[in-house]
């Protein structure tokens, strides 16, 4: 007992600020720019039809990008001149569908006043979303201290939070969680495949992304989502929530 | 080679090649080549120990003729799941099998579906009605307890029904595959670079295992070898990927009994781990490092000091885990006895990986085969023999130590390597062959098949843990419903692997 609470004495604080910014290898957003006919390329080798193009634009969609990297790769392979696509190191941030608008790092300032019971739903997912909700407890992020809590039953939910493509197989389960939460009701998409829907493809086995059934409030990026996008998204479905109980 | 056989000759084969167990049953799957005027083809691979290979034969069925054969699972066990899965994918009909229930598809798909025939399209959206009825058991004072598929953490998807007699559990059926996604079929068509991000996505935690089985069953198949630098990079991001999960699972092992020092020091430790991924792949789970013909990155000077120190830091900390568990007298009373699967159970099911370590089985792909630069390692499997979840605990924290000392080799092998080369140029041809790796839930196994423009005709995953999961259901019997969280996480299965 007390060689255990020693223990625990000899580390120091571990929470951390949340932070953004990513390693150098990090694949986040996509910058930067190409000429058309190389744009052309990086939309080809997209997997999962994110990458859109029209001329010497192109646009990203993010509730679908799977941050394989293959677009910037292409990019780097076919460009002969200046102009390259790279990647931001940091997260790419979670979109609100009310507004339309990107989550800014704003909401991580306001600490106080903000509560959100969240019930995690894996509609059919890798499980690296799960690992990483998973993450959010540990003592480095500490999700707790912003007042959101996972719970064991939609009934006890505001929010719930989806990772994973629909499966036919779990199509039941989320329309029933869905509606066994208590009003007002928010739904986060949370990553690529719940909230794109195009990781795998369209198969027998798939229904698609979260929206095809349940409303959707919120979607966070990422093939992955690291523990720092979600808490974000979190805090911003918190202040939402807030909103819709005045 | 793989002899062909006739549908009636399939129990004979099975109990030849099985040897009295010796050989285990590494997967046993179907494939449609009607195209080919062959048929449906069922494909049994046994494991050859002896010779670090695997060996098998292929059952030929006539897809006018009868599509039943004799069930092997009465004299091979583990067959139990496969034969399910073949029946639901391809309608071949195992007679005689204990257990006819469907295992992938649930209720809403139409009896009459068959997905992995080549007649039925990718996106075929055909509804229908089947039956899957849980098994419980019956009689006075027993009741029942049914859990999930949602449950009540954060976990993946699965319906539990205990059938309890007071606290003891009598009986466990497991109702699984609920995110079946359709990746082997998904794949199809795709030449195995398209592929790729798929087969990185079948399970979070276990894309190195699963992307390297995979481009070793493609490079086998089209005859290329893998330069030294990418073999050696392989094998170090195995090695990560085993720490990373390991770590992970002594962090969440303790979450079963709610000790919760042990549980937020294994969280810290697993966050530096998935950090030093993102700072080596540029993602948190190591996708996007091992592709068809090597590595698409390379691990520099500078990143092997970085690994080198996170090791040491990690190593420390899992040492005071290990203390902190032997020491603490009532934890150590929760996790010993508990959810013991025996040696012989072991044996029988042809389990894999930690799960069959703990029961004294030692099968490890490291030794058992040869790939990767693991023959440079001077490598054991390390054993218990108790089979409960104190022994998979310390076998977790056994093959850490061991894991630390390859990183330690692996560095100096990297630093050594003279060839830059980090991948070759891969021309798909046709042809089929298979790959294995050992995940950190044990022996990953893949077959794929490439047609004549080298485009995806079969991939079969048989993952870690679609050997261990039938172990669970014996392992539970006897103890009581509020140690199952832990016998569950003793195991530590995935659950997307099986679906995919």
């Amino acid at each position: 007992m007390f060689k255990v609470l020693e223990r625990i004495f000899k580390d120091r604080l571990a929470t951390e600020n949340i932070s953004l910014s990513a390693s150098d290898r990090y694949r986040g957003p996509i910058e930067g720019s190409a000429n058309s006919d190389v744009l052309k390329e990086c939309a080809a080798v997209c997997p999962v039809k994110a990458f859109n193009v029209s001329g010497d634009k192109y646009t990203v969609d993010y509730k679908k990008c799977i941050f394989c990297g293959r677009c910037v790769e292409a990019c780097a392979n076919k460009a002969i001149d200046e102009a390259r696509l790279r990647h931001k190191h940091e997260d790419a941030l979670p979109v609100l569908i009310e507004s339309g608008q990107e989550v800014l790092q704003e909401v991580l300032k306001e600490k106080l006043g903000r509560s959100l019971h969240v019930r995690h739903l894996d509609a059919g997912s890798c499980n690296a979303c799960d690992f990483e909700m998973g993450a959010m407890s540990n003592p480095v992020y500490d999700l707790h201290r912003y007042g959101v809590h996972f719970v064991a039953s939609p009934r006890h939910a505001d929010m719930l939070m989806v990772t994973g493509v629909v499966t036919r197989n779990l199509e039941q389960a989320l329309k029933m969680s869905y509606e066994a939460l208590p009003e007002p009701k928010l739904v986060m998409a949370c990553g690529a495949c719940a909230a794109g829907g195009e990781t795998y493809g369209d198969t027998y086995a798939v229904v698609g992304a979260a929206d095809k059934l349940v409303p959707v409030d919120i979607y966070v990026p990422g093939c992955p989502p690291r523990p720092t996008a979600m808490i974000m998204a979190l805090l911003a479905a918190a202040d939402m929530l807030k909103d819709r109980m005045k | 080679m793989m002899t062909t056989i006739m549908p009636e000759a399939i129990l004979m084969a099975a109990e030849k090649m099985s040897d009295g167990g010796k050989h285990p049953l590494t997967a046993m799957f179907g494939r449609d080549e009607t195209a080919t005027g062959v048929g449906y083809v069922i494909y049994c691979y046994f494991e050859i120990p002896e010779e670090k290979t695997v060996d098998g034969f292929k059952v030929v069925f006539n897809p006018n003729g009868s599509l039943e054969y004799d069930s092997i699972t009465h004299v091979v066990p583990a067959a139990a799941w496969y034969e399910r899965e073949i029946k639901d994918m391809f309608g071949l009909v195992p007679k005689g099998h204990p257990d006819l229930r469907p295992l992938v598809l649930h209720e809403t798909f139409p009896e009459d579906f068959f997905p992995l025939r080549k007649n039925v399209k990718v996106n075929a959206k055909v509804r229908g009605e089947r039956q899957f009825k849980v098994r419980t058991a019956k009689g006075e004072g027993l009741f029942e307890v049914p859990v999930g598929p949602i449950h009540a953490g954060i976990i993946e998807p699965g319906h539990f029904r205990f059938s309890q007699a007071g606290e003891a559990m009598l009986q466990l059926d497991a109702k699984l595959f609920y995110t079946h996604r359709g990746i082997e079929k998904a794949v199809e068509g795709k030449i195995p670079y398209e592929a790729l991000p798929i087969v990185e996505r079948i399970c979070g935690a276990c894309s190195i295992a699963n992307t390297w089985s995979f481009c070793q069953a493609v490079e086998k198949t089209v005859a290329v070898k893998v330069p030294r630098r990418a073999e050696i990079i392989r094998t170090l991001l195995m090695e990560l990927e085993r720490i990373t999960n390991h770590v992970g699972d002594i962090g969440n092992i303790p979450a079963g009994v709610g000790f919760n020092p042990a549980i937020s020091l294994g969280g810290r430790l697993k966050e530096k781990l998935m950090r030093l991924n993102e700072t080596v792949a540029g993602n948190r789970f190591l996708r996007g490092m091992i592709i068809p013909g090597g590595v698409a990155k390379d691990i520099t000077f500078e990143l092997c000091e970085n690994i080198h120190q996170v090791m040491d830091e990690v190593a420390d900390g899992v040492e005071d885990m290990a203390t902190m568990f032997r020491e603490q007298e009532n934890f150590q009373n929760r996790v010993q006895t508990t959810g013991i699967v025996r040696n012989q159970t072991a044996i029988d099911l042809a389990m894999v990986g930690v799960g069959a370590r703990a029961s004294g089985y030692a099968h490890d792909s490291r030794s058992d085969f040869s790939y990767g630069v693991y023959d440079e390692l001077d490598f054991k499997p390390y054993t218990k023999s108790m089979g409960d979840v104190a022994a998979r605990l310390l076998v977790r924290i056994g093959e850490l130590s061991a894991s630390f000392e390859m990183m330690d080799k692996l560095i100096e092998l990297l630093n050594n390597c003279t060839e830059q080369e980090l991948s070759v140029e891969m021309e798909y041809t046709e042809g089929a062959d298979w790959g294995i790796s050992e995940s950190a839930r044990g022996s990953n196994f893949q077959y794929v098949a490439l047609d004549g423009d080298g485009r995806i005709d079969r991939l079969f995953v048989r993952s870690a843990s679609y050997a261990n999961w039938p172990a669970l259901p014996i392992a539970v019997q006897g103890d009581i419903i509020p140690d199952f969280p832990l016998i569950n996480k003793s195991f530590e299965l995935c659950y997307a692997c099986i679906d995919r």
